[in-house]
């Protein structure tokens, strides 16, 4: 089945960025295609490369980035909610006048046209959030 | 089929068990992650709500999320259904909607 994922929570906040991966993880072994990964709201302080957890503690956003990597997944950070929380990629800084950026690897940012997509073309769109 | 209906926050600390309950048609499924676990453990002041409910809906818990608060299958109300993340995947399969009451 296609399946798509919206996440409306940031990392290390309650634990719906935790779930995502772990259902993410489960769909891709169990075969499912997921068409996008959709970050809206907090969710997109999912991918900022600037965060450093302490070495002990899981680090959700390289885990998102080693999935994307591994099985070509799609990640969308929501370009409004993104500018709000300082998440910038290379051409957003340049076009915002800022000093750097700091999108992780593996996602990209794009407005909510890609969630309303995703909702169409998946079999089934799951949220996770707070 | 009908829907899915997760739900993610304890019952002590928000509406949401009670609220999805109260919108969920005969043959829906309720699965309960993440702080929501604790309306599938027994002898709480909500299990008589959770098993009343278990007439009209199929109910599950997400095993890892029970054990990551320290607690085991025997605390879980009988007849509640434990999965894990496959089996979470797969009720999103089989059920034709996910709502998730956030």
């Amino acid at each position: 089945m296609k399946l798509s994922i919206l996440v409306n929570e940031g990392p290390y906040q309650h634990q719906a960025a935790d779930t995502a991966i772990q259902f993410t993880k489960a769909a891709v072994a169990r075969g499912h295609e997921i068409f996008r990964v959709f970050f809206y709201h907090d969710g997109v302080n999912n991918g900022t490369r600037f965060a450093v957890p302490p070495q002990d503690d899981r680090n959700i956003t390289a885990q998102w980035t080693a999935l994307a990597e591994e099985h070509n997944l799609d990640l969308v950070l929501c370009i409004a909610a993104a500018q709000r929380r300082g998440i910038l990629d290379e051409n957003e800084a340049k076009r915002q006048g800022k000093d750097g950026n700091n999108i992780a690897p593996g996602f990209r940012i794009s407005g909510l046209g890609q969630l309303i997509e995703a909702g169409i073309q998946s079999d089934r769109l799951v949220i996770f959030g707070d | 089929m009908a829907m899915l209906h997760t739900i993610n926050k304890s019952p002590f600390e928000r509406r949401t068990l009670d609220a999805a309950l109260r919108h969920a048609v005969k043959g829906s499924g309720i699965l309960l992650i993440e702080d929501g676990v604790y309306a599938a453990f027994d002898g709480t002041i909500v299990a008589d709500k959770v098993k009343a409910a278990m007439a009209d809906h199929e109910i599950y818990v997400l095993g890892p999320d029970v054990s990551a608060r320290g607690m085991s299958e025997e605390h879980v109300i009988n007849g509640v259904k434990i999965v894990d993340y496959d089996g979470f995947v797969d009720l999103v399969t089989q059920y034709d909607k996910v709502q998730s009451w956030l």
